[in-house]
């Protein structure tokens, strides 16, 4: 008999074939970001998703781009992708107007511990579009906000003009036991808020280094920076969460593209505590 | 039945008839582009037979032998993989229709493949990949569709190519298990045979077909002597005590940036080895862009756009993508499949156009740990 591992033919379908959605209304966050709200596919549940996890999108003839899902998870029947127009898939996407069709693979990855945040405080730490891949996160905290303790949403962006989400901003900030704090690299003249980087943030806060689990999301140099001043301010390495970003083409963790040391990105992150991939992120092009 | 027969060589076209009979598509060495390749066969004669390959760092070279001997050479220049892992396959196509679309997904092969000659370090290399395509809650359903379907009739390796190190990895030259059939070739000054063993039920049913005969305790231990000279006669090897370790402990070692002086990038030793995975997806539209498909296709690790994102690449120097593909290969790969992702096959050695050996930069790496730091400049490849 030939010895083999193969075993039965997976349920899922074919994972590298997309399921068809609609677009059901284009919302431009900023200049060059902007949120596709999607009619899942007609199988709704297949596209149930948990905070931090996301979607290969695929643009008609074009290509796919791993993109995190920044809807609420609680909603399922209408998807969002916040998108940062940056690639020719991306600026496909950028395009798309109500009632075009995309195609859709997923949700994949390992997501935000929303369960083990439960009795805890939470710090949020977010810079440019990495408020995307954790709003589904404060939507699932908002919702039972009975459930945790302090609520802290650290966010910086380039310019007041490339801030996500404002108004929930706004709204998240009036919540009780929960602080915003926002600041950007350049003000403008009406900007009153903080300027610098948001590691200078948690200056301003007094964080409970023993009860406080963090997520950070963010490009790599902000997170390396974000993770050194919060054990600075006495937190462990596992109270960090993390989400990280490498290249994707199948989402499923067979093309091999995300690979950092031993993990795929794709299938074991992108969401990491942090000791699994500390030892790794000092290292120059791993 | 008896587990092992004798199989006289005149006899071997029967073989290639009984798993044609059976519906299966014949693949195995024949002579093309001055090489010795795996391609569809119909029948014995195509094999090689006389002809023998001179492998070396950076040289490959067909000579043709003094006897005539069917499978008396060493790693083909490509592997199996092409055939269970094609280099380009579609994934769907899809056609727009006003706003919608509609998708067409592409049916998994249902070919039937009877593998003729696969040695043990490939066969090996079929085994890592099995791994690799069912390693996860996603399933590889294309490689499975071809993979269950797949005969292997194996052939032990009577000598030792100047590149291979099988032994050293524990992988050959002798196929243990998991072939269907395995056959040493034994060819003295009276006789011309084939020692067969057999691997399963569907082998024995192959078998019952062919005109085999007993072999003797004389012919077995003969096979035998062969294969162990083949054992003893390989120049090559990997220390792998340990790998895994030593390479993840020195992502930053000095050897890097020597490898990198000769590494090309070209990306040939991922092409040519027998468990390299890495794919990419291509799409295509029609000029009016009212149709489009999408394909997989084979990638490399050495090309920069394998790890670009928005903000650029992550492995722009040569040294971090060698690094990457060879700290892959050995170290990360045990982590991620629970086996090495390197089968001796030598291939990499063979076909890298600079010759840089991947047993000597090991070696060069391990040196410093253990020997002083100026003789690892000596075990260097070329």
């Amino acid at each position: 008999m030939i010895e083999t591992t193969l075993e039965n033919k997976t349920e899922i379908k074919s994972s590298m074939v997309p399921a068809l959605a609609t677009i059901r209304r284009a919302i431009w966050e900023t200049d060059d970001t902007f949120t596709l709200l999607i009619d899942p596919p007609a199988d709704g549940n297949a596209f149930a998703f948990k905070p931090g996890q996301f979607n290969m999108v695929y643009a008609f003839g074009v290509g796919e781009s791993a993109i995190s899902i920044s809807s609420d998870p609680a909603k399922p029947n209408m998807l969002a992708h916040t998108i940062h127009r940056v690639g020719t898939v991306t600026s496909t996407l950028s395009k798309l107007k109500r009632g075009d069709m995309i195609g859709l693979r997923g949700p994949f990855g390992a997501g935000w511990p929303v369960e083990e945040a439960v009795g805890k405080d939470v710090c949020i730490t977010a810079g440019g579009i990495g408020l995307a891949p954790l709003r589904p996160v404060i939507y699932s905290l908002v919702r039972q906000r009975e459930k945790f303790g302090r609520i802290i949403i650290l966010y910086g962006a380039r310019s007041p003009l490339d801030l996500l989400y404002r108004v929930e901003l706004e709204q998240w900030s009036k919540l009780p036991n929960t602080e915003v704090i926002v600041t950007v690299d350049r003000g403008d003249s009406s900007w009153k808020g903080h300027i610098g980087v948001v590691t200078n943030l948690f200056s301003y806060i007094k964080m409970d280094s023993r009860s406080t689990l963090v997520m950070v999301c963010g490009p790599e140099v902000m997170m390396k920076y974000t993770v050194e001043e919060l054990q600075r301010r006495g937190l462990s390495q596992e109270q960090i969460y993390i989400s990280m970003e490498r290249n994707m083409k199948c989402g499923i963790g067979l093309c091999g593209h995300c690979q950092f040391g031993p993990k795929f990105i794709c299938k074991d992150g992108p969401v990491f505590r942090l000791p699994e991939v500390h030892h790794l992120l000092d290292k120059k092009e791993i | 039945m008896d587990t092992t027969l004798k199989l006289k060589i005149n006899n071997l076209p029967q073989l290639f008839a009984a798993l044609q009979s059976r519906g299966y598509t014949t693949v195995g060495p024949t002579l093309r582009d001055e090489a010795i390749v795996y391609d569809r066969i119909d029948s014995a004669d195509e094999l090689p037979i006389g002809w023998t390959d001179e492998q070396a760092p950076a040289t490959y070279r067909l000579k043709k032998r003094d006897d005539n001997a069917y499978f008396g050479f060493n790693a083909t220049p490509q592997s199996w993989k092409r055939y269970l892992y094609p280099p380009q396959r579609k994934l769907f196509s899809i056609k727009k229709n006003g706003k919608s679309l509609e998708l067409l997904e592409e049916k998994d092969s249902n070919v039937k493949y009877a593998f003729i000659g696969v040695r043990s370090c490939e066969l090996n290399a079929i085994m890592v990949q099995d791994k690799v395509f069912n390693s996860n809650e996603y399933k590889d359903d294309s490689y499975n569709s071809i993979r269950k379907n797949l005969f292997i009739a194996a052939v032990n390796c009577t000598q030792a190519g100047e590149t291979c190190f099988c032994v050293s990895m524990k992988t050959g030259p002798k196929a243990r298990s998991s072939f269907d059939l395995a056959l040493t070739e034994v060819l003295t000054e009276n006789e011309h045979y084939f020692v067969v063993e057999i691997g399963s039920e569907n082998g024995a049913s192959i078998m019952a077909q062919v005109d085999a005969a007993a072999v003797n305790e004389n012919e077995i231990e003969e096979a035998d002597k062969i294969i162990r000279q083949t054992e003893s006669t390989m120049k090559r090897s990997m220390e792998t005590a340990d790998l895994p370790e030593l390479l993840s402990e020195n992502l930053e070692h000095p050897h890097w940036d020597e490898v990198a002086k000769r590494c090309l990038t070209c990306g040939n030793c991922t092409m040519v080895c027998p468990t390299c995975f890495c794919s990419t997806v291509e799409d295509v539209t029609d000029l009016a862009g009212q149709n489009a498909e999408r394909f997989r296709r084979w990638d490399s690790c050495f090309t920069m756009d394998f790890s670009k994102v928005a903000g650029g690449s992550f492995r722009i120097s040569p040294k971090s993508r060698y690094r990457q593909w060879l700290t892959h290969k050995l170290s990360s790969w045990v982590e991620q499949f629970g086996t090495s992702g390197c089968v001796g096959c030598g291939r990499c050695i063979t076909w890298c156009p600079v010759g840089i050996d991947i047993t000597a930069e090991v070696q060069a790496i391990r040196g410093v740990e253990t020997q002083s730091e100026g003789s690892f400049g000596q075990q260097k490849g070329v």
